[in-house]
C-alpha cells in the first residue's frame, strides 16, 4: 500500500483562496498560489482546489489559476467544483490539473464517471460524494442521503449504494464528505468511513469534521488519504507537523 | 540562465503533458512539445509521456510517425525517457482494455495488478533497486515517489533497475543503454522528482 496522504483543501472564488463557516460570510484569504506553494514546501502529499463559485463566467479565472499552480507546485493537484461535462474535465487537464473531481454532475446523469473514466483514465478521476446522515430508528443500521450543489439539496439516493455505483462505473478515488462532521472539527464520521473503505476498492479521502490531530489518525484507519482545510489554514498545524504526529503513532505517511 | 539541451516532449495525444513540460522547464531543458517526427530526430533528449490506457497511447504513437523517428534516437544513442503509459508501451504487449501491441522495445507483458489492493495504485510509494544501481537512479534508492496507474510491468523486466510494490512487485524503473523509464511521475514527485528530471537532462 502507498503512504497514507494528507491533503490540504483551499476553497476558491474568482481566483482567490475564500474561507468562512459553511459558505457564509466569506472572506478573502490570499492568493492560491502562495497558499499551495506553502503546503508543498512543507511537504503535503496533494493539493486540492474546489471552486466554491463554480459559474460559467469563472472558469477562465479558474483555468488560468490552475494553469499558474501547475507551473509553480510539482506535487499532484486535485480540482473540483461545477465540472458540467466532458469539456470542462478536458479543459482542466490540460491546463495543468493532474486530477478533477465531479460531484453534482454525476449524479444529475451517471453516465458521465464511464465517459470522463474513459476519456484520461479511472487516475484522472476523483468522484466526491457529499452525504448527510438519515434519521435513525432504534436498533437500525445507519443510512446516509447523497446531497448536491454545495450540499444544499437532498437527492433521496442511499449513499452507499451511489458509492458501490460510482466505483463501477470507473471512478479512480472517492472524496467522501459526511455534511454532518464539515466545519464542525468534531472529528470524521468514523461508521461512515468504515462502511465506506469495506464497500468499494477504490481510494477513498475522507473530508469534513477534522479539527486535530488525533482526529486525521482517526480517519487514516479506514481512509487512504485525508482531507482537511481549516487545521491547516488557521495555522493550528503544519502539514509536517501532522505527518510527524502520524509517523510517531505508527502510520507510514512520507516524512 | 544558459540555454539547456532541447528536449523533444513526444505530444500523441495523452494527457499530463502540461505538467511534463512545466517540470522540464523547472530544470533548465528546452522543452519543444511536439508530434512531428523530424523535431523527435532533432532533439538532444526525447521524453515519452504518457496517461489514460496504454492501447490507445500505444496506436497513437504508431499511426503518428513518430514510433519511427523515437526508434531511430534509440539507435543513435539520444537518451529516451518514458514516463508512466510511456514506460508500459515500450514492452511487447499489454493486457489493458482487451490487449495492446507496445513498441516491443522491452521485451514483457504489462499486467493489472492484482485484485486485494485497491485500485488505482494512487499515491506515494517508496521504490528501491539493489545495487549497482544506474546514476540516474541511485539517488532514488529508499524514496517516496508518486504513481498512478493500475497496469505495471513485471518486477523482472529487462533492465529492471527500481521496483515498488502494491499487492506485487512491479518494475518502477528501467534503464537499458540510453533507453529510460519509469511508473511514477517524476514530475508530480517534488523534489524528488525534478531531481531526477535534471539528472535526465543533464545525462551525457
Amino acid at each position: 500500500m502507498p503512504a497514507k496522504r494528507i491533503i490540504p483543501c483551499l476553497d476558491v472564488k474568482d481566483g482567490r483562496v475564500v474561507k468562512g463557516v459553511k459558505f457564509q460570510n466569506l472572506r478573502d484569504a490570499g492568493d492560491p498560489v502562495e497558499a499551495a506553494a506553502r503546503y508543498d514546501a512543507q511537504g503535503a502529499d496533494e493539493i486540492t482546489y474546489l471552486d466554491i463559485a463554480a459559474t460559467l463566467e469563472n472558469r477562465g479565472t479558474l483555468l488560468d489559476l490552475v494553469s499558474r499552480t501547475a507551473a509553480r507546485v510539482f506535487a499532484p493537484l486535485t480540482v473540483g467544483g461545477g465540472v458540467r461535462g466532458e469539456a470542462d474535465f478536458v479543459a482542466l487537464l490540460r491546463a495543468g490539473a493532474d486530477k478533477v473531481s465531479v460531484n453534482s454532475s454525476a449524479v444529475k446523469e451517471p453516465g458521465l464517471v464511464d465517459r470522463l473514466s474513459a476519456l484520461a483514465g479511472a487516475q484522472a478521476l476523483v468522484v466526491a460524494v457529499d452525504v448527510k446522515r438519515r434519521p435513525r430508528a432504534a436498533g437500525a443500521e445507519p443510512e446516509w442521503e447523497v446531497h448536491v450543489a454545495g450540499g444544499s439539496r437532498p437527492t433521496g439516493r442511499e449513499g452507499l449504494a451511489w458509492i458501490r455505483e460510482v466505483a463501477d462505473r470507473g471512478a479512480g478515488e472517492l472524496l467522501l464528505t459526511s455534511m454532518d462532521r464539515d466545519g464542525t472539527q468534531a472529528g470524521y464520521d468514523l461508521e461512515l468511513l468504515e462502511r465506506v473503505a469495506a464497500a468499494v476498492r477504490i481510494p477513498v479521502i475522507a473530508s469534513g469534521g477534522v479539527g486535530t490531530l488525533a482526529h486525521l489518525a482517526e480517519g487514516l484507519r479506514f481512509a487512504d488519504a485525508a482531507l482537511a482545510a481549516s487545521i491547516f489554514h488557521d495555522g493550528t498545524h503544519t502539514v509536517a507537523e501532522a505527518k510527524r504526529y502520524l509517523l510517531a503513532r505508527g502510520i507510514e505517511v512520507r516524512p | 540562465m544558459t540555454a539547456g539541451p532541447t528536449v523533444a516532449l513526444v505530444d500523441y495525444g495523452a494527457g499530463n503533458l502540461r505538467s511534463v513540460e512545466n517540470a522540464l522547464r523547472e530544470v533548465g531543458a528546452r522543452v519543444v512539445v511536439t508530434r512531428d517526427p523530424a523535431a523527435v530526430r532533432a532533439a538532444d533528449r526525447v521524453v515519452v509521456p504518457g496517461q489514460g490506457a496504454m492501447p490507445a497511447c500505444a496506436e497513437a504513437m504508431r499511426g503518428s510517425g513518430v514510433e519511427a523517428a523515437l526508434r531511430e534516437a534509440i539507435a543513435r544513442g539520444t537518451p529516451v525517457l518514458g514516463i508512466c503509459v510511456g514506460l508500459q508501451i515500450l514492452f511487447t504487449d499489454g493486457e489493458e482494455a482487451g490487449g495492446a501491441h507496445g513498441l516491443g522495445l522491452v521485451p514483457g507483458t504489462v499486467r493489472k495488478l492484482p485484485a486485494g489492493v485497491r485500485l488505482p495504485h494512487i499515491g506515494w510509494s517508496k521504490v528501491s533497486g539493489p545495487p549497482p544501481l544506474h546514476p540516474l537512479f541511485a539517488p532514488l534508492d529508499g524514496q517516496y515517489v508518486y504513481f498512478a496507474h493500475s497496469y505495471a510491468a513485471p518486477a523482472d523486466a529487462p533492465g529492471t533497475q527500481l521496483t515498488a510494490t502494491h499487492g506485487v512487485p512491479f518494475c518502477a524503473g528501467l534503464a537499458r543503454g540510453n533507453l529510460f523509464a519509469v511508473q511514477f511521475h517524476p514530475e508530480k514527485s517534488q523534489q524528488v522528482g525534478l531531481d531526477f528530471l535534471r539528472r535526465f537532462v543533464g545525462i551525457h
